[in-house]
C-alpha cells in the first residue's frame, strides 16, 4: 500500500459513516428543522406560507390542546407503569430461571410482534368487543351487568397500549437482568439476607438501566401514539397524536400541526436528557 | 425459610425423603406459571387472528364465528384489492432493508473499530431517531416534502423507511460486533493477507449473522409500519395503510389470511436463523473439544 493512502487512514471511519449519516442528517435532522420553521409560518396550503415569526401560535395551540396534551403524558405514564409491573417478572423468570429455554422464551415474546400492528389491534377490538366472546361469555354467566363496556373507554386504549408496548419493556429488563453476576444474589443470600432483602438491595438496583431503558422505550412511543386511541378509544380518549395526524392530514393546519409536533418532541427530548443525565449517555446508546 | 428446615440429619429423615414444604413449592411454581400466562396473553391477538382467517362471515362484518372454512384462503389470490397494497408493501421492504442495512453496517462498523473525533455526536445522531415518536417523524418529513413541493410516492415511503431503520441497523449491528476479536483480523494479516483479503475471509463471515438479524429486523419493521408511511405515502397504498382504511367498515377474512401467512413466514425466517446460529456454534465448538 503507498504511503499515501496509507496517510489517509483517519479518513477511513468517516467514508463508512457519510452515506447513513447524510441519510439521517437531510430525511430527519433537517425535516426537523423545516417542520420548526413551518410552525413560525402564517398562510395556507393554498395561498403558500410566509415566515412570520408567529411564536404566538406555540401557547394559542398548547391551550387549545392541552387536554390532549394531558391525557397522553396520563396514558404513557399508566402504561410504562403497568408494562413495568407486568414485564419485570417476565423478564425475570426468563433470564433467572429460564434455563436451556432462554432464548426460545425470549422468541416467543417477540414472535406476536411479527404480525401487523394494526391487525394485532383489530385483534384487540374483537376481543373487547362488548358482545365479544370474553365480555359476552362474562354477561351470560351473569359475572358482569349487561351494559358493561370496555370499547371507546380508556382502559381499552390503555390495555392495547400496554400490549403493543410490552416487549419494549421486557427486552431491556432482560438485558440487564442477565448480566447481573448471581454471585452477588448468592453473597446477600449468605450474609443472612432474606429472598426479599437480596431482591430490593441487590438484583433490583442492578437491574435499573434496564428499568430505564425499558420506562423510555415505552413512554415515548406510547405518548406519540394515534393507533391505539382510532382503533379502540373514542372522542373522549384522543391522544395528541390524533391531533397532530389529523391536522396535518385531514386539516392541512400545517403551523398549528407543526406547533405541535414540536412541543411534544421538545417534551419527550427533556425527559431523555435528564435520562441521558442519569445513566451516562453510552449506556443508553449501546443499548 | 430454607435456612430453618434444611439442617435435616440422616436419623431424622433420609435426604431421597425430603420435600420442601408445599407452600415453598408452589412459590417456586408462581414465576414460571406467570411467565406462561403472559406469553399466552401476548399471543391471544395472533390466536385470534389466525382463527378469524378461516371463519365464514356473511356480510362485510368478520366478528363473530359463523363456521369453518378454507376458501379465504383461496379467494384472497383473486383480490387484487388486498394483494396489490401487499406487493407495494413488500416492495418498499426489501429495498429499504437493503439499504439501510447496507449504510447501518458501515456506520456500526466505523463506531466499533475506529476510535475518531466526532464519535459522540454520531451516538446522539443514532440514537435521536429511536427516541423520536414515529409521528413526529413522519409529520416532519411530510413538512419537508411539501416545502419542497415533492409529490409523494413509494420513493418517499422508502426513503422514510431507511431513515428510521439505520439506526436499528447500527445498534444490532453494534451488539453483535462488540465480543468480536481483532486478534483474528490481525493473524490474518499477519500472514500475508491483504486488507481486502482479510475483509472477505475473516470479518466479513464473523459479522455475517449480525448483519442478518438487523436485515431481518428492518425487515419487520418496515413491513409493519403504519404510522411513518401514513404522513409520507400520498396516493400509494401499503398493506397496513390498506387495512387500516377498511377497518371502520368491517375487515374481511382475507386480511387475516394474508397477517397469518406473515406470521408463519416471519415464524420460519426466525426459526431457521436460530438453528443456522446453533449448527455454527456447534461447528465451532467440535474441533477445540477434539485434540
Amino acid at each position: 500500500m503507498s504511503a499515501a493512502i496509507r496517510r489517509l487512514r483517519w479518513a477511513v471511519p468517516y467514508l463508512f459513516l457519510l452515506p447513513g449519516g447524510l441519510w439521517l442528517l437531510v430525511f430527519f435532522v433537517v425535516p426537523m428543522a423545516v417542520m420548526a420553521s413551518i410552525s413560525l409560518q402564517t398562510g395556507s396550503l393554498g395561498t403558500g406560507y410566509t415566515l412570520s415569526w408567529n411564536f404566538g401560535i406555540y401557547p394559542e395551540a398548547i391551550s387549545q390542546f392541552a387536554t390532549q396534551f394531558l391525557r397522553s403524558f396520563e396514558y404513557g405514564f399508566i402504561v410504562t407503569v403497568l408494562t413495568l409491573l407486568i414485564g419485570y417478572p417476565m423478564a425475570y423468570t426468563i433470564a433467572f430461571r429460564g434455563g436451556r429455554i432462554k432464548n426460545i422464551l425470549l422468541l416467543l415474546v417477540i414472535l406476536p410482534f411479527f404480525t401487523s400492528f394494526i391487525i394485532r389491534t383489530l385483534a384487540w377490538k374483537l376481543i373487547l368487543a362488548d358482545q365479544g366472546f370474553v365480555l359476552g361469555t362474562l354477561k351470560g354467566w351473569g359475572i358482569l351487568p349487561g351494559d358493561f363496556g370496555l370499547i371507546a373507554t380508556p382502559i381499552a386504549v390503555i390495555s392495547g397500549l400496554v400490549y403493543n408496548f410490552l416487549p419494549f419493556m421486557v427486552l431491556p429488563l432482560y438485558v440487564a437482568l442477565e448480566k447481573i453476576d448471581h454471585r452477588l444474589v448468592e453473597a446477600a443470600n449468605d450474609l443472612y439476607a432474606s429472598r426479599l432483602q437480596a431482591f430490593l438491595r441487590v438484583t433490583l438496583p442492578l437491574s435499573m438501566p434496564g428499568v430505564f431503558a425499558g420506562s423510555l422505550l415505552t413512554f415515548i412511543p406510547s405518548v406519540g401514539d394515534f393507533v391505539n386511541a382510532t382503533i379502540l378509544g373514542s372522542r373522549d380518549t384522543t391522544m395528541i397524536g390524533n391531533v397532530i395526524q389529523s391536522r396535518f392530514l385531514d386539516f392541512n393546519d400545517f403551523p398549528r400541526a407543526s406547533a405541535l409536533g414540536f412541543v411534544l418532541m421538545a417534551t419527550i427530548l427533556a425527559m431523555v436528557l435528564v435520562y441521558a443525565r442519569l445513566v451516562g449517555s453510552d449506556e443508553l446508546t449501546s443499548g | 425459610m430454607t435456612a430453618t428446615t434444611m439442617p435435616l440429619t440422616a436419623t431424622e429423615a433420609p435426604v431421597a425423603d425430603y420435600r420442601p414444604p408445599l407452600r415453598s413449592r408452589l412459590s417456586r411454581l408462581l414465576l414460571p406459571v406467570y411467565t406462561a400466562l403472559a406469553v399466552a396473553y401476548l399471543f391471544l391477538p395472533i390466536a385470534v387472528m389466525v382463527a378469524f382467517s378461516f371463519n365464514n362471515p356473511r356480510g362485510r362484518q368478520n366478528i363473530t364465528w359463523q363456521g369453518f372454512t378454507l376458501q379465504n384462503y383461496v379467494d384472497v389470490w383473486s383480490r387484487p384489492d388486498i394483494t396489490d397494497p401487499m406487493v407495494q408493501s413488500l416492495i418498499v421492504a426489501v429495498v429499504s432493508t437493503i439499504i439501510a442495512t447496507a449504510l447501518g453496517t458501515l456506520i456500526g462498523l466505523a463506531l466499533t473499530r475506529y476510535r475518531f473525533p466526532g464519535q459522540g455526536t454520531t451516538n446522539i445522531l443514532i440514537f435521536l431517531p429511536m427516541a423520536t415518536p414515529e409521528i413526529i417523524m413522519g409529520a416532519s418529513l411530510l413538512s419537508l416534502w411539501v416545502s419542497l413541493g415533492v409529490s409523494r410516492s413509494l420513493i418517499t415511503i422508502i426513503i422514510a423507511h431507511v431513515m428510521f431503520n439505520i439506526s436499528y441497523v447500527v445498534v444490532t449491528i453494534r451488539a453483535r460486533l462488540q465480543g468480536f476479536d481483532r486478534g483474528l483480523e490481525e493473524a490474518a494479516m499477519d500472514l500475508g493477507a491483504d486488507e481486502w483479503t482479510t475483509f472477505r475471509k475473516v470479518t466479513f463471515p464473523l459479522i455475517f449473522p449480525g448483519i442478518l438479524a438487523a436485515a431481518l429486523l428492518a425487515f419487520a419493521l418496515s413491513i409493519d409500519d403504519y404510522v411513518i408511511t401514513s404522513f409520507v405515502a400520498g396516493k400509494t397504498i401499503t398493506f397496513p395503510l390498506w387495512v387500516f382504511g377498511v377497518s371502520r367498515l368491517g375487515v374481511p377474512p382475507e386480511v387475516n389470511v394474508l397477517g397469518t401467512l406473515i406470521f408463519v413466514v416471519a415464524f420460519l425466517a426466525i426459526a431457521a436463523q436460530v438453528l443456522w446460529q446453533r449448527r455454527q456454534a456447534r461447528r465451532q465448538l467440535v474441533p477445540s473439544r477434539a485434540p
